[in-house]
């Protein structure tokens, strides 16, 4: 028994090193851009470029209208699904699980091909048509979590019974979707958003081949021609995820406590 | 969560509208599937359509006519060494993540330690499995890059410079410690459940009967644990096989695997040959879709043990 122990805890203190040890070196890098003194300019040559600001502006504008429309695709969907349509069920499932089978890559490469400037739906001709492309290219890959962060939520209330309710009271759908389900489910779309919102910000591969000023080729190109700055913005980078997984977390904790308070 | 109260209480004149209800039936089945279809075109054009045709390119000369040429040509030197080359990184990564992954997530859930030891590694493990692409490369570029932290140190404390020794982050060793980055917390998310469903009955059941440790892991824990063990590799593998970012910012195209090879041909058609650059996606596909099939008759094959 003392000798897993033992074990136990020298693999969790190697992988806390593994773990740890680039994150330490990733802040200690970003920290060293003056000579011989530790300081933060790596960061405010980063925050005041024009380049940077602008990047990471567009990059959360594409990240809230994916989730938006993102909301508006998969919640009517689960509902319906949940309500009338069991049958779709696999077949819905199936579906929003092949982003995680075929690569990013694949996808945008079959977007390049389907609408480039020659074929029938140029969306690519312009640069809003490329920005539609790209927020609908960001809702397939945010798909798996979207899905199943809404349909997890939707199992947790009584769907019919909420329906039936409200058209009692004399309610059309939209509004049971928006005045009903939704508040219901807050918390399940809040995780499946925290979710999006990590993947897109710092996405590269579908902004560098759809040639989009995202955060993601902007992060490359200052790695390519930069030393500390990079360090900087890993740092950012990270604090970004962990704050999107924290939120994930409180919203689940929310999720949690008010299944709870159901029962 | 006030308007779910409010209708809890309007229940009651739900059943005196039960009769209207029939009648409405046909419509409503419309509505139902007017609801859904939004879903089904916005997968058809974004995610299905797509690859389709891409595909369908993969079996099509220049002029659009039928051939099996491209895939022959997916079996020129330049290409196989491509896929090689992804195939033992995507192999080596996943292994390597499987095997530290679940070392890690078992230690956490029956290792006997500290109770924040396992929330604590979960929220790490979101974390990290997330933290992939362009800012984990800048991270080891800073860690054991030329002049990177871990680098420095170790040539100042031992007198041993890892460059000298043949490492470079850049290569192949160099790449597969990056992706290990995502893939042991990828395995650790996938595989704590599994280990959660080990019964403590089990284990006292074989200590009654007179087993040793090794017998317990040989003949219970690894028949029990391995469809999700195996399962959970495969699903390492096809996330390593298409990463491009982590790789194009480490590496600058300068390692030919596969995804680095696509994403210069999707830019400039570097193979002089459209098809052949479908068929390239093609190759990809099959090898990740194969990988997540078995992936699913695993996980299958594992849920027998989680009730």
């Amino acid at each position: 028994m003392k000798n897993s122990k033992i074990g136990a805890w020298l693999a969790v203190i190697l992988g806390a090193l593994y773990f740890l040890l680039p994150l330490i070196a990733t802040f200690e890098f970003s920290l060293r851009l003056k000579r011989g003194e530790y300081s933060f300019e790596a960061y405010k040559i980063v925050l005041s470029d024009p380049d940077f600001q602008s990047a990471f502006t567009y990059s959360i504008v594409l990240a809230i209208v994916t989730i938006v429309i993102g909301i508006l695709i998969v919640v009517p969907t689960a509902y319906w699904v949940q309500l009338r349509l069991p049958k779709l069920r696999p077949l819905v499932e199936f579906i929003t699980l092949l982003p995680l089978v075929i690569p990013a890559i694949i996808i945008v490469f079959g977007y390049v091909r389907m609408y480039n400037t020659s074929s029938i739906l140029p969306l690519t001709q312009t640069a809003l048509g490329t920005d539609a492309l790209l927020s609908f290219g960001y809702v397939a890959l945010a798909l798996p979590y979207m899905y199943r962060a809404v349909e997890t939520g939707m199992r947790s209330i009584d769907v019919g019974t909420l329906t039936e309710a409200a058209e009692s009271l004399g309610a059309k759908w939209p509004m049971i979707l928006w005045k009903v389900i939704l508040p219901n489910i807050k918390s399940a779309i809040l995780s499946g958003a925290f979710l999006t919102f990590a993947t897109v910000i710092g996405e590269f591969t579908f902004a560098s081949l759809l040639n989009r000023p995202t955060f993601g080729p902007y992060l490359q190109l200052i790695g390519a021609k930069r030393a500390y700055e990079p360090a900087a913005l890993a740092i950012i980078a990270f604090i970004i995820t962990w704050a999107c997984m924290g939120l994930l977390q409180v919203a689940g904790g929310a999720m949690r406590s008010a299944n709870g308070a159901k029962k | 969560m006030q308007s779910a109260t409010f209708i809890e209480d309007q229940q009651v004149t739900t059943a005196s509208t039960l009769q209207n209800k029939t009648s409405k039936a046909m419509n409503r089945d419309l509505v139902a599937w007017l609801g859904v279809s939004p879903f089904f075109i916005f997968a058809a054009l974004f995610l299905i359509l797509p690859t389709f045709l891409l595909l369908v390119g993969a079996f099509q000369d220049p002029s659009g006519n039928f051939t099996l040429q491209n895939i022959a040509n997916l079996f020129r030197s330049d290409i196989i060494k491509s896929f090689t080359l992804s195939l033992e990184i995507s192999a080596t990564s996943a292994l390597g993540g499987a095997l530290f992954g679940f070392i890690l997530a078992y230690a956490a859930v029956n290792g006997g330690l500290p109770s924040w030891i396992r929330p604590t590694l979960m929220t790490f493990s979101g974390v990290a499995s997330n933290f992939a692409g362009v800012p984990l490369a800048f991270a080891f570029i800073a860690t054991l890059g030329r002049t990177g932290l871990v680098t420095a140190a170790l040539v100042k404390i031992f007198d041993f410079n890892i460059y000298n020794a043949g490492f470079n982050l850049l290569d192949f060793w160099g790449l597969t410690l990056t992706y290990l980055y995502f893939q042991i917390p990828l395995m650790v998310l996938i595989l704590t459940p599994a280990i959660d469903g080990l019964k403590k009955e089990w284990r006292e059941a074989s200590l009654t009967l007179g087993s040793s440790t090794f017998q317990h892991w040989r003949y219970v824990i690894l028949p029990i644990l391995w469809p999700s063990i195996a399962g959970s590799t495969l699903l390492l593998f096809a996330n390593a096989f298409g990463a491009v970012a982590t790789a194009y910012a480490l590496t600058n195209s300068s390692l030919n695997i596969v995804p680095i090879l696509l994403f210069a041909q999707i830019r400039g058609d570097v193979l002089h040959d459209p098809n052949l650059g479908y068929a390239l996606a093609l190759g990809m596909v099959a090898i990740t879709g194969v990988s997540n099939v078995l992936y699913i008759m695993l996980r299958a094959r594992a849920e027998r043990w989680m009730k």
